[in-house]
C-alpha cells in the first residue's frame, strides 16, 4: 500500500473499518452530538463573536487567549494520558496519532488564514455556529470559504510547500 | 438565579477552554479522529465540486464523520440561540467601542456587527469585501495551511506537532496585522 502522507484522508488506512461494510447512520450520530457540543460552546464562550476576535487582536482582552491556552494545556494532558495509559476507542481499537509534516503553507497559508480571521471574525468552526444562530449572510462567507479551498486545490501545485 | 439564568450568562475562559480541550480526547475515544474542523470544507469540495483536481481525489465518504460534526455545530449553534441565548448583549472593550464607533459600527448586539454583516452590504465594496474576500482567505489559507485553529492550534499543538506551532504563530501574526492595520483602512473607507 502507499504511504498515506496525507493526513486527512488518513481514515483510508488506519480506520480499521473494512470499507465493505456500510455504517448504518446510528455511526455517525455521535459525531453530530459532538459537533452539538462543540457548537453551544463556541457560542456561549463567544468564541465565535467578531468583537472578541478583534479585542484578542488588539491585546484588549485576555478571553480569548485563556480559551485557546486552556484548551491547548487540557488537550495536552488529555493526549498524554491516553498514550500512558494505552486507551482504546470505544469500539476496542489502539488511539493512533500521525505526525504532521511541515510545509511552508503552514507558514504563508498560515497567514492568508489569519488574514480572513481577522476581518470575518472567524475560523471554519464559528462559521458554521454563526449560520445556525441565524446570521444567515455567514453562508456567504461560508460559500466564500469553499471556493477558496477549491481554489487553492486547483492552483496547489505552482504553491510553495 | 436558576441554571438555566446560569447557564445563559457567557461562560468564561476558564471553563470555555477546558471544554474545548476535551473535544480532542472526545473525538479520538468515540473513533480516532483527529479534531479539526477546515478539512470539512475539503469534504465538501470533494463531494460537491471534484472537477478531476487530485486534490479532492479520494474517497470523501469515509470523512463522513467530520461533515457530521460540522452539520453539529450548526445545531449547536441553534440551539444555544433558541434557548441559552445571553439576553445581555456582549460587553465590548470600551477602547473598541470608541473605534468601532469611528467606522459607524455602534450596535453590539450580535455576534457580528450587523453594520457590515447584512444582505444588502453585499451589495457595497465594503461589505463585500469583508464577506467575501474574508471568507475566501479563511478557505483559502486554512488549506494551504492545513489546518485551522482546531486542528493546528488545539489538536496540533496537543499532540506536540510543531508545524502547528509555526501555524499557530502565522495565524495570529496575519491576524494583528491586519486587524491592526489592514481593516482600519477598509472599515474607515
Amino acid at each position: 500500500m502507499d504511504e498515506n502522507t496525507d493526513f486527512e484522508v488518513r481514515s483510508l488506512d488506519v480506520n480499521h473499518d473494512n470499507p465493505v461494510i456500510k455504517h448504518r447512520w446510528t455511526y455517525h450520530l455521535k459525531f453530530l452530538l459532538a459537533g452539538l457540543l462543540f457548537g453551544i460552546i463556541l457560542v456561549k464562550s463567544e468564541v465565535v463573536s467578531w468583537f472578541r476576535i478583534q479585542e484578542m487582536f488588539r491585546l484588549q482582552s485576555f478571553h480569548m487567549f485563556g480559551v485557546i491556552g486552556s484548551a491547548v494545556v487540557t488537550g495536552m494532558l488529555s493526549v498524554w494520558l491516553i498514550k500512558k495509559y494505552k486507551v482504546k476507542t470505544l469500539s476496542g481499537e489502539p488511539i493512533v496519532f500521525i505526525a504532521k509534516k511541515f510545509s511552508k503553507g503552514n507558514i504563508y497559508g498560515g497567514l492568508l488564514f489569519g488574514f480572513g480571521w481577522a476581518i470575518t471574525g472567524a475560523c471554519p468552526g464559528p462559521l458554521f455556529a454563526q449560520i445556525g444562530t441565524g446570521f444567515t449572510v455567514v453562508i456567504i462567507t461560508l460559500l466564500s470559504a469553499i471556493a477558496g479551498t477549491w481554489v487553492y486545490g486547483k492552483i496547489r501545485a505552482s504553491l510553495p510547500h | 438565579m436558576n441554571s438555566i439564568d446560569w447557564l445563559k450568562q457567557p461562560w468564561p475562559w476558564y471553563i470555555a477552554g477546558p471544554l474545548i480541550g476535551l473535544m480532542v480526547p472526545l473525538l479520538l475515544i468515540i473513533g480516532n479522529k483527529s479534531f479539526g474542523i477546515s478539512s470539512s470544507l475539503r469534504h465538501i469540495c470533494a463531494a460537491c465540486i471534484p472537477a478531476k483536481i487530485p486534490f479532492f481525489t479520494y474517497d470523501w465518504r469515509k470523512e463522513t464523520w467530520n461533515l457530521f460534526f460540522a452539520a453539529g455545530i450548526l445545531l449547536g449553534g441553534c440551539i444555544t440561540a433558541l434557548f441559552l441565548a445571553d439576553p445581555q448583549p456582549v460587553q465590548v472593550n470600551p477602547k473598541l467601542v470608541t473605534e468601532l464607533a469611528q467606522y459607524g459600527i455602534h450596535d453590539h448586539t450580535g455576534l457580528l456587527p450587523v453594520e457590515i454583516f447584512n444582505w444588502s452590504a453585499l451589495f457595497t465594496l465594503k461589505g463585500f469585501f469583508m464577506t467575501v474576500a474574508g471568507g475566501f482567505l479563511v478557505g483559502f489559507g486554512t488549506r494551504y495551511a492545513g489546518g485551522c485553529t482546531s486542528g493546528h492550534s488545539i489538536m496540533g499543538l496537543s499532540t506536540l506537532q510543531w508545524p502547528s506551532l509555526v501555524a499557530t504563530m502565522s495565524f495570529m501574526a496575519g491576524g494583528f496585522l491586519v486587524a491592526n492595520f489592514i481593516l482600519p483602512l477598509i472599515l474607515n473607507g
